[in-house]
């Protein structure tokens, strides 16, 4: 299987572990992974705010290379970039004066055909017969709180993925991998992302809200697929840690860590020695290596 | 052809931007035209008596009248023409106000356009014939489909009226949603103490047959003339043997598997069962798909138990064919269930309050159910997860309503007075409950309704917040509520121990498969649509076919049994003649050029076309031809413009009298 891949530079920095851990797990997949070429940024972090223009046509230029190239569908693991990548199609699609003017930009007409795909849509399309084909570890000890924020699934008439306010499709999978989702309350709430670099105490309370319910309801991982949410969550949790000394430390995992883990990988080809908070005193316990099931 | 040609002002409607006197002055010169003139309010009665003196003076047999839409006084200069001794389908009106002065401002133009209107007009009437009203027999029966307590005060009125009626109700009893309710706002007044005298009156009344568990198959016919095909369904129970004595219903041992619908699922029900105690009729019903009898041939304890022999595990379906001249449709609402929603609607479910998933939250029935004296609870204010009393309760109004995100647009018109009698039966119960109410608007209008929900919030001290819910959960037992207030511009989070969501009102599922059954039209929320909202708000735009309640659109007890009442009037207004006159404006069938594809059949929306057989004398088969029966068609045109021979037409619209009406426009 093939797919087109737009990494974002996410995925190249503060999140190469969910990079490393993709990569891994899709080589145990068989599937393939063609990097877009040349690609540029996909205006998430702040082109949105400063120029709607541009918010629109970096993603349709990048749709347009991974076009060019006879890619059908393109991957874009980081909520973010799924999320404008996806906007930036809809509305080229909608608005017709947008799309004159970015096609000027772009010197070339622009036609809408690739599939944009986030993480999750990636592994429903792949398969889950296929994935639950892969598993070598009982991860039954695993009680995961998955997380999804907001980009993965909002606004749902763009997306049109899963249910906004109540989605289900990250437990599927980790239920499929034999982990256990456990049901909480805090799956869509904000951990408030866009103040992440200005405002670093509100993003500490709303993250700690978050943190705080899934250690509630008795989670031993909290499983993301975006980096923003695992930075604000992992990166974050340090502070809150230090902050209040009450507090209990969770680990956070990308849900393609988790993946490989089931598939039996090494901890260090899946990026796990990258986090601010190991996680590896609890996989330690919690997954028996020894038992091996397939 | 003498034609009279009448051009009217309407005051300064017209008159303001169309030069009347010009047209009328044109009009003179046209070809088969003896007389025009001109005047301020044709309508008026010397507007119709010049009408009447040209006729009479000028020995006219067509007119013309350049007026307002035909929709407004078509009516009077037709029977003004007839009076006068011209058939009534002689006269034609050009629409100069609605189609000429009111779109447009500049003077010089409206009048040629007028001009051309009139012209039109003019060739066209030169191709009119003479028609006479089709005439039909009544027959004075009624149909009432829905046994609501819309549809029981349909069937009482028509039935008081000394006319038959027939009321079918899906359900093992009459009554409704009405009957499910605890008290109704805004007296307060035991919903069942004045809903069950009414039921047992239908039970007993000599013209109404009752006709329980029971559905509408087919309906064919036409206005005074509905053939109506009514499954009943299988109870399993003879009903004419029952006495109702209930002692199958105690003594069947499958009581925990089926949640009761009468109490929203909040209580449990045997396999045998009638839907609540004071049903109507009292007879009970087999739920076969948990009857361990239907299941695995053992059991049969009601058969033992009864004295009168009445189980009869055999029964079948059966289908009844009635003949009604009316029929009522009163089929009511459900509620909006809230859960997920269904793949194939446009309905987005409310994931975020947790309905469903958490037992503390429930909806505006489920309430009432527990409020009520005959629920679950006996009317004790306890919350279904732990049989506690909630001491923090929360309602959340416009659950689905007025949120175009979740496809819905319109208000449900009745969640903010019954959300106000729920707080208040909560503070009447529970007196040192505190109670919440989130709301958008507060829409009280009515009669006490304003002072109801002020008595709410000032003697009950039910707290009102203006503003959304964003997400329920629960937490530590509780239900956190988490929302706005946008008044204080604040975020609210109430940790409730239980939350009533006012969900909106639909239309039944299967509303849409039986106005199709009826060939009555609906909106795409499923709910039956009236000929016109102001005017004609109880009648659909098939003939004798008439909407009474909450199957229209959201509508409470005093507006629905108001709006029965007024379906049974109209019923009996047609009740009130032997023979019905109708429009002749139908389509006919040119028998000698059909050749019988009945394509016309096909797109006919109201079912007016039929195959006919011609034959010879001895009986052999010649052709297959369509037949319009003119009883049935509203004179739509669909079929005429389908005809790929041209063997349809619709009278009043013949094809002649069209390409008249083009030429006259393309010779300018």
């Amino acid at each position: 299987m093939n797919f087109g891949y737009y990494p974002g530079c996410s995925l190249q920095g503060t999140a190469k572990e969910f990079d490393l851990s993709l990569k891994e797990v899709l080589k145990v997949l068989d599937v393939n992974l063609n990097e877009i070429n040349d690609w540029c940024c996909c205006g998430a972090s702040s082109a949105h705010v400063m120029s709607h223009i541009l918010s629109v046509a970096l993603p349709a230029r990048n749709l347009l290379l991974a076009k060019h190239r006879g890619m059908q569908n393109v991957v874009a693991p980081c909520a973010a970039c799924y999320n404008r990548l996806k906007v930036s199609q809809h509305e080229l699609k909608f608005d017709e004066k947008m799309r004159m003017k970015v096609e000027e930009i772009l010197e070339e007409k622009i036609s809408n055909g690739v599939e944009i795909l986030n993480l999750i849509g990636l592994f429903q399309k792949i398969g889950l017969g296929k994935i639950k084909t892969a598993i070598k570890i009982n991860l039954k000890e695993i009680k995961a709180a998955c997380y999804y924020g907001c980009l993965l699934v909002r606004p749902h008439d763009i997306l049109k993925f899963d249910d906004p306010e109540n989605p289900s499709s990250m437990e599927e999978i980790v239920s499929i991998i034999g982990a256990k989702p456990i049901e909480w309350n805090y799956k869509i709430e904000c951990c408030g992302a866009s103040h992440s670099i200005d405002n670093t105490e509100i993003v500490e309370q709303l993250s700690k809200n978050i943190l705080n319910d899934a250690i509630k309801h008795d989670a031993n991982v909290i499983v993301v697929a975006c980096p923003m949410c695992h930075s604000n969550l992992d990166m974050r949790q340090k502070n809150i840690l230090k902050k209040y000394p009450q507090q209990k430390a969770i680990p956070i995992l990308y849900l393609t860590q988790l993946l490989g883990l089931s598939m039996g990988l090494n901890y260090k080809d899946l990026g796990l020695h990258l986090h601010y908070i190991n996680p590896v005193p609890m996989l330690e316990e919690k997954v028996k290596v020894e038992e091996v099931t397939i | 052809m003498r034609i009279g040609v009448f051009t009217c002002h309407c005051g300064e409607n017209i008159g303001r931007t169309v030069d009347c006197p010009a047209v009328s002055k044109a009009c003179a010169d046209f070809p088969g035209v003896v007389h025009s003139e001109d005047y301020k309010y044709m309508c008026s009665d010397p507007g119709q008596n010049l009408i009447k003196q040209a006729i009479k003076e000028k020995n006219l047999n067509a007119v013309v009248v350049g007026s307002c839409s035909p929709h407004m006084h078509e009516k009077t200069f037709r029977k003004a023409c007839s009076d006068a001794g011209i058939n009534p389908f002689q006269v034609e009106i050009a629409n100069l106000r609605e189609h000429c002065s009111w779109i447009h401002d500049d003077v010089p133009s409206a009048t040629l356009k007028a001009i051309d209107m009139m012209r039109m007009m003019v060739e066209k009437v030169k191709f009119n014939g003479p028609l006479t009203p089709i005439r039909v027999p009544v027959t004075k029966r009624a149909l009432v489909i829905g046994g609501g307590i819309s549809g029981i005060q349909a069937s009482l009125d028509i039935a008081n009226a000394g006319y038959e009626v027939i009321l079918v109700e899906k359900e093992p009893s009459i009554g409704g949603h009405m009957s499910q309710l605890s008290e109704t706002f805004p007296t307060l007044d035991c919903s069942q103490c004045i809903l069950t005298p009414r039921m047992v009156e239908v039970y007993q009344h000599s013209k109404i047959k009752l006709m329980s568990y029971s559905e509408v198959e087919n309906v064919e016919g036409f206005i005074g003339n509905f053939s109506v095909t009514i499954r009943k369904k299988a109870r399993s129970v003879k009903d004419e043997l029952c006495t109702g004595c209930g002692l199958c219903v105690q003594k069947c041992p499958i009581k925990k598997v089926a949640l009761s619908e009468f109490d929203e699922g909040l209580a449990t029900r045997p396999a045998m069962y009638v839907p609540f105690p004071q049903a109507v009729p009292n007879i009970p019903v087999i739920d076969r798909t948990i009857c361990t009898y239907f299941k695995n041939g053992k059991c049969q304890m009601c058969k033992k138990v009864c004295g009168r022999e009445a189980i009869d595990f055999e029964q079948q379906d059966e289908l009844v064919k009635e003949e009604v001249g009316s029929i009522i449709i009163a089929t009511g609402y459900k509620l909006y269930t809230i859960d997920k929603k269904p793949d194939d609607s446009p309905i987005h479910g409310y994931g975020e309050y947790g309905y469903g998933k958490y037992k503390d939250v429930v909806s505006g029935l489920q309430f009432e159910r527990i409020a009520s004296a005959s629920g679950p609870t006996s009317g004790e204010m306890l919350r279904p997860s732990d049989k506690k009393v909630p001491k923090k309760i929360v309602f959340i109004q416009c659950v689905g309503s007025r949120d175009e995100a979740k496809g819905f647009s319109y208000c449900s018109k009745i969640c903010c007075m019954y959300t106000a009698k729920h707080a208040m039966l909560y503070k009447h119960k529970v007196h040192d409950g505190e109670a919440y109410v989130f709301y958008m608007d507060i829409r009280a209008g009515g009669k006490m309704y304003e002072e109801f929900v002020r008595r709410a919030i000032e003697e009950d001290g039910v707290k009102y917040i203006r503003g959304r819910v964003s997400r329920i959960y629960q937490d530590d037992g509780k239900i956190i509520v988490k929302g706005e207030d946008t008044i204080a511009g604040v975020k609210v989070e109430i940790d409730a121990d239980m939350a009533v969501l006012a969900t909106a009102m639909m239309a039944q599922t299967e509303a849409p498969k039986l106005a199709q059954t009826l060939g009555v039209p609906y909106d795409k929320y499923g709910f039956i649509n009236e000929v016109h909202p102001k005017l004609r708000p109880v009648e659909t735009s098939s003939g004798g076919i008439f909407l009474a309640g909450a199957c229209n659109s959201p509508r409470d007890i005093p507006d629905s049994v108001a709006m029965a009442s007024a379906a049974a009037a109209k019923a009996l207004v047609l009740f009130g003649s032997d023979m019905l006159e109708r429009e002749p404006v139908v389509a006919k069938v040119n028998e000698a050029t059909c050749a019988g594809c009945l394509y016309c059949k096909k797109v006919c929306a109201y079912n007016a076309v039929e195959a006919k057989e011609i034959k010879d004398r001895n009986g052999n088969l010649i052709k297959v031809v369509a037949y319009v029966n003119s009883g049935l068609c509203q004179g739509c045109g669909t079929c005429n413009a389908t005809c790929p021979s041209k063997s349809v037409e619709l009278l009043g619209f013949k094809d002649d009298q069209i390409y008249a009406q083009i030429n006259a426009f393309a010779e300018v």
